[in-house]
């Protein structure tokens, strides 16, 4: 199912926006080494204490807009604010159903898997073979997990600037940026229908096919995760 | 994937050899039995890999 500009309208995260929204994906160009002044582009590299990364313009603006987007979904049907004591207060919490109260201690009023593949597999069941375990374990986690995936995408946006250039990480901002890039990842890979035993097949798309340029992109991102990794170890 | 090896050595302080050996257990067969012990301690490996995004489930022994 394809929109009118060709972005595949399966590619979406979020309910309005499609991949590559305000064209971030334009002028991508993985082998963007031209910029770097004589450094490969968008390869970690270790430094002391952490590691580094120069982005080009279009490539920190793909990143951005793919963990903006997996953010955006992640903290889309989560739990309402806890409620604030002190309007009707009283009155509502004697009165108020059970709820109110899961809510100001953080628990969750989701029990079920969500029905968007990308949200599900964020948000994976915690039993396979018991739904009551399932449901509990996630009442008792999922505002957690949501909040801790929140976290590293906030973490990434607030240390990659839109124009790109050389970033510089702390190894916990490293550890910020691993998790957000794989949920980017999985979140790609639930939209493009692939996995890692599928990359060659995946391969073999003709380039007329839309899902083709995102296939580069996940691919991109898995080198990209690759060097960060190799830089920690 | 190795990703996946990174966050066995990372969550459970597995030397990098056993990490490996997991994930090609999980890369080859499906799956692979990661930790077991007492419920409460599999919920709290189960949540530690969510968080890193690999897909964990608790299950009985027997």
């Amino acid at each position: 199912m394809n929109g009118d500009d060709g972005v595949p309208r399966n590619g979406r995260f979020g309910d309005d926006e499609p991949l590559g929204r305000d064209g971030a994906f334009d002028d991508f160009d993985a082998d963007a080494d031209d910029d770097a002044e004589g450094e490969l582009a968008a390869t970690f590299r270790p430094i002391p204490g952490g590691a580094a990364c120069y982005f080009a313009p279009a490539q920190a603006g793909v990143i951005r807009s793919l963990v903006g987007q997996v953010a955006e979904l992640i903290g889309s049907q989560m739990g309402d604010p806890p409620d604030e004591l002190g309007s009707t207060a009283p009155d509502r919490l004697e009165t108020g159903a059970p709820d109110e109260l899961e809510k100001m201690l953080g628990l969750s009023g989701n029990a079920e898997l969500p029905e968007d593949p990308v949200l599900a597999r964020l948000l994976p069941d915690a039993y396979s073979e018991d739904p009551q375990a399932s449901a509990e374990f996630r009442r008792y986690t999922e505002e957690s997990l949501r909040a801790g995936k929140i976290n590293s995408a906030q973490a990434v946006l607030a240390s990659l600037p839109a124009g790109g250039g050389d970033v510089v990480l702390s190894e916990p901002e490293c550890q910020q940026w691993l998790k957000a890039l794989n949920d980017v990842r999985l979140a790609l890979g639930v939209r493009l229908g692939i996995t890692d035993e599928e990359q060659d097949l995946a391969e073999s798309l003709p380039p007329s096919d839309p899902r083709s340029a995102y296939i580069w992109v996940y691919q991109w991102l898995a080198y990209l995760q690759d060097s960060l990794i190799e830089s920690l170890g | 994937m190795s990703y996946v090896t990174y966050v066995f050595q990372r969550v459970f302080g597995y030397p990098k050899a056993k990490a490996q050996k997991l994930m090609l257990d999980v890369h080859h067969k499906g799956k692979a039995v990661v930790s077991s012990g007492a419920r409460e301690a599999m919920e709290r490996d189960a949540q530690a890999l969510h968080g890193y995004g690999l897909w964990a489930t608790v299950s009985h022994d027997s």
